[in-house]
């Protein structure tokens, strides 16, 4: 049935406009000097040493995740529409968490349970009460989307904590531009090499009140055996800040500093990409070694800004998404502009019953999983799997959402044979400061097995450049 | 009721480390029925962080210490005004949502011998008011757990005092809160002073004891070692999930020696 998903680059009505100049490109290119191309890409992307996985899924950390060469493309407009629903989104994401740490108006409203949200582990009591300065605690929003017609386009999943992959966006332009610079010349394509400066003057926009001169930014790692650790160093330098380690930082009084050879400097904000438990072992987990003993004493007190806040990820529970286009008409009083997947919450009996009986027609995953694993894909999966499947989900209902099946739109990948459509998802990522803003561009990755609806590297995903052309 | 409190924590090095840093809970909010004469908390040699308050209302403070040598003392002492309040906090200023007080940490997770007592002790209870539930299981823990000092230590959990069938101050708040959170209670950790002698003689006098969340009350406070609630002769200092979370003093040795650690807590009523 490949003919009911939406081919982005071939509708019902032939050749879209977007990817017009591509099409002569491909049927020019000699098999031969594809294959050069394809070697010279890896050869690239090894020598970056950009080998790690994405968005947490674990595997090998020295996999290289395969690149298509084939762009994914958008059209000024379309973009336009995309960003602004986005933007939206990220909005309301941040003035829920302001809300949920301070007097909970959309729970006092009756719009979403208490308890969801209260009860929720991501939900951090030791900031409770706490307005983060600008009062945003998500910073950089990386939001999951996939297209399923020419307009439809859903959100997936919103990531409010540290989203991860901008690295890739960041050198699949660059490798495409270095072995295709005729491309970039034909084509007006959208840069995305300001995102680094963009994120940092985000980040520096949120320094603390105490901070009076220009503040130092630095990305707190947990580390090089972490599997992300390539796009710490790779964002650290591209923004010219210092990345640090738990052990390079330490409180004295009401300031966090970092130790350097000309003695210590105090730190004004952090971009930290470990997890809420780890960050301090003074607050959080008490055996945590990665983090800064103290920190959370320095932040709650306002002498240092934490990028994204500590309790930031109960917005992005699975469980919470149904409820994202109820924050936008109330925080927001404004249409959602971006769709939701229509989610059963396998909590209630209700949903759960329907589930149950659909459960061959369904995706089910559970609440708090994440990289495609412990998920049912149920048009594809064989009778033994929902059953064994269905016997898990009636044990614990409330661990699982199910949302129906979608027809992902494909875009042109190149196979053996040449090009084939292929299924594809987008996450752009929004950021948060004192302006709210977003490079045009995101992390495109496409499941590279035919027929295949699962994006995720660990599953035989690969990674595309995304374009934004330009107005004519 | 005058109550002051002489509180010394030594910590004593074998060999010298880098450095110390602890978090501190030890100055205590006012509320209704605790009024702060004064207080002070010392570390000599320390450089100390502004006390701040956090959400749920307690004030902390930061202390570092760096290139340590042999000892350091944390000393807490002051005088404070206490009023029997029934053991109700009232006229405290906090942000938390009492529902974000109904998750278990793995020292508060039921097991079956909790869930036993809880089932048990509510049976029969279904239309009493929530307070009265509070009460019945504040006494049942009292019943099912000897005070014992040194039947459990620091990292035991509510299950393994359970199994121990004995515990102290810490271990019966925990299994309060896990039988109150099985009754859809939100319940707490307090960790606070308390006054044992009627005559006003100075003893040792750390105490723990449980707040649960009564709808139309607020939180009450529950002490299942005494079997009574909260009254003038307690002195409340913080909260938390449990005995951890709640702790006084959370500290770090950083390049970690050989520690000992030696407490004194001293409490006195003055005669008004």
């Amino acid at each position: 049935m490949p003919e009911s998903f939406f081919n982005e680059m071939y509708d019902a009505k032939g050749l879209r406009g977007p990817y017009r100049m591509l099409e002569s490109w491909y049927q020019n290119m000699p098999a031969e000097f594809r294959a050069l191309k394809q070697a010279e890409a890896e050869h690239l992307f090894r020598r970056y040493g950009i080998t790690f996985a994405v968005y947490g899924e674990g595997g090998d950390p020295d996999r290289l995740i395969p690149f298509d060469m084939f762009p994914r493309v958008f059209a000024a407009d379309e973009w336009r529409r995309l960003e602004r629903g986005i933007k939206q989104r990220a909005r309301a994401l941040n003035a829920f968490l302001s809300d949920v740490y301070d007097r909970g108006e959309i729970i006092r409203a009756g719009r979403i349970p208490a308890d969801l949200v209260y009860r929720n582990e991501a939900y951090e009591i030791a900031v409770a009460g706490f307005r983060p300065p600008l009062g945003v605690f998500s910073h950089i929003v990386g939001i999951d989307l996939v297209r399923t017609g020419r307009d439809q386009f859903y959100v997936l999943e919103d990531n409010c904590r540290t989203p991860s992959g901008v690295s890739y966006m960041l050198e699949n332009r660059e490798v495409m531009m270095r072995m295709f610079p005729h491309l970039f010349q034909e084509n007006r394509v959208a840069p995305v090499d300001n995102y680094a400066r963009m994120l940092k003057r985000t980040l520096a926009s949120v320094a603390p009140a105490k901070c009076d001169r220009d503040p130092n930014v630095v990305l707190l790692t947990p580390g090089h055996f972490n599997s992300a650790y390539y796009e710490h160093s790779f964002l650290a330098d591209l923004m010219g800040i210092e990345l640090v380690e738990g052990q390079d930082l330490f409180v004295e009084g009401d300031f966090c500093w970092m130790r350097t050879t000309q003695g210590p400097r105090k730190v004004d904000v952090i971009y930290r990409r470990i997890d809420d438990a780890f960050l301090d072992p003074l607050c959080f987990r008490p055996d945590s070694a990665l983090g800064v003993p103290g920190l959370m004493n320095v932040y709650r007190s306002g002498g240092v800004t934490i990028c994204s806040a500590p309790g930031a990820g109960v917005a992005d529970d699975k469980a919470i998404y149904t409820y994202v286009p109820e924050m936008i008409r109330f925080y927001l009083g404004e249409a959602p502009m971006l769709e939701n997947v229509p989610t059963w919450q396998c909590a209630k009996p209700d949903d759960l019953k329907y589930v149950q009986e659909n459960l061959a027609e369904l995706v089910v995953k559970e609440v708090h999983g994440s990289g495609g694993y412990g998920m049912l894909v149920g048009p594809k999966s064989d009778k033994a799997t929902i059953e064994t499947f269905a016997a898990k989900l009636a044990e614990n209902p409330s661990n699982y959402i199910a949302q129906p099946t979608l027809a992902l739109s494909t875009c042109p990948t190149f196979v053996e044979e040449g090009i084939a459509p292929r299924h594809v998802d987008l996450r752009p990522y929004c950021l948060v400061g004192r302006d709210v803003e977003l490079v045009p561009g995101g992390l495109t990755r496409v499941a590279l097995t035919e027929g295949s609806l699962v994006v995720n590297s660990s599953q035989g995903g690969g990674v595309k450049d995304t374009w934004v052309i330009a107005e004519e | 009721m005058i109550l002051t409190v002489l509180h010394k924590t030594c910590y004593e090095f074998a060999t010298p480390v880098g450095g110390i840093i602890q978090s501190l809970r030890l100055t205590p909010a006012r509320c209704e029925g605790q009024k702060i004469i004064d207080w002070s908390v010392d570390v000599p040699g320390a450089v100390m962080g502004a006390l701040f308050r956090d959400g749920a209302g307690d004030y902390i403070q930061t202390v570092s210490l760096r290139n340590l040598t042999s000892t350091i003392e944390v000393t807490v002492s002051g005088t404070v005004e206490t009023q029997d309040t029934a053991g109700v906090l009232r006229g405290y200023r906090e942000r938390v949502p009492p529902r974000a007080y109904m998750r278990n940490t793995p020292r508060t997770e039921p097991n079956r011998a909790i869930r036993e007592l809880f089932e048990d002790t509510l049976a029969g209870m279904e239309t009493a008011s929530a307070l009265d539930r509070a009460h019945a299981l504040a006494s049942a823990v009292h019943k099912a757990l000897p005070y014992i000092p040194g039947a459990t230590h620091a990292h035991t959990t509510a299950a393994e005092a359970m199994n121990e069938g004995a515990g102290v101050c810490q271990d019966h708040t925990h299994v309060l809160i896990a039988c109150a959170h099985l009754a859809d209670l939100p319940a707490r950790y307090v960790s606070g002073y308390l006054n044992a002698t009627e005559d006003g003689t100075p003893h040792e006098a750390s105490h723990a004891w449980a707040e649960v969340f009564i709808e139309g009350l607020g939180w009450v406070g529950f002490d299942a070692s005494n079997e009574t609630c909260p009254n003038e002769h307690y002195i409340r200092l913080g909260s938390g999930l449990d005995a951890q979370d709640a702790a006084p003093i959370r500290g770090l040795v950083l390049g970690g020696a050989e520690e000992t650690m030696d407490v004194s807590v001293v409490i006195e009523a003055q005669q008004q």
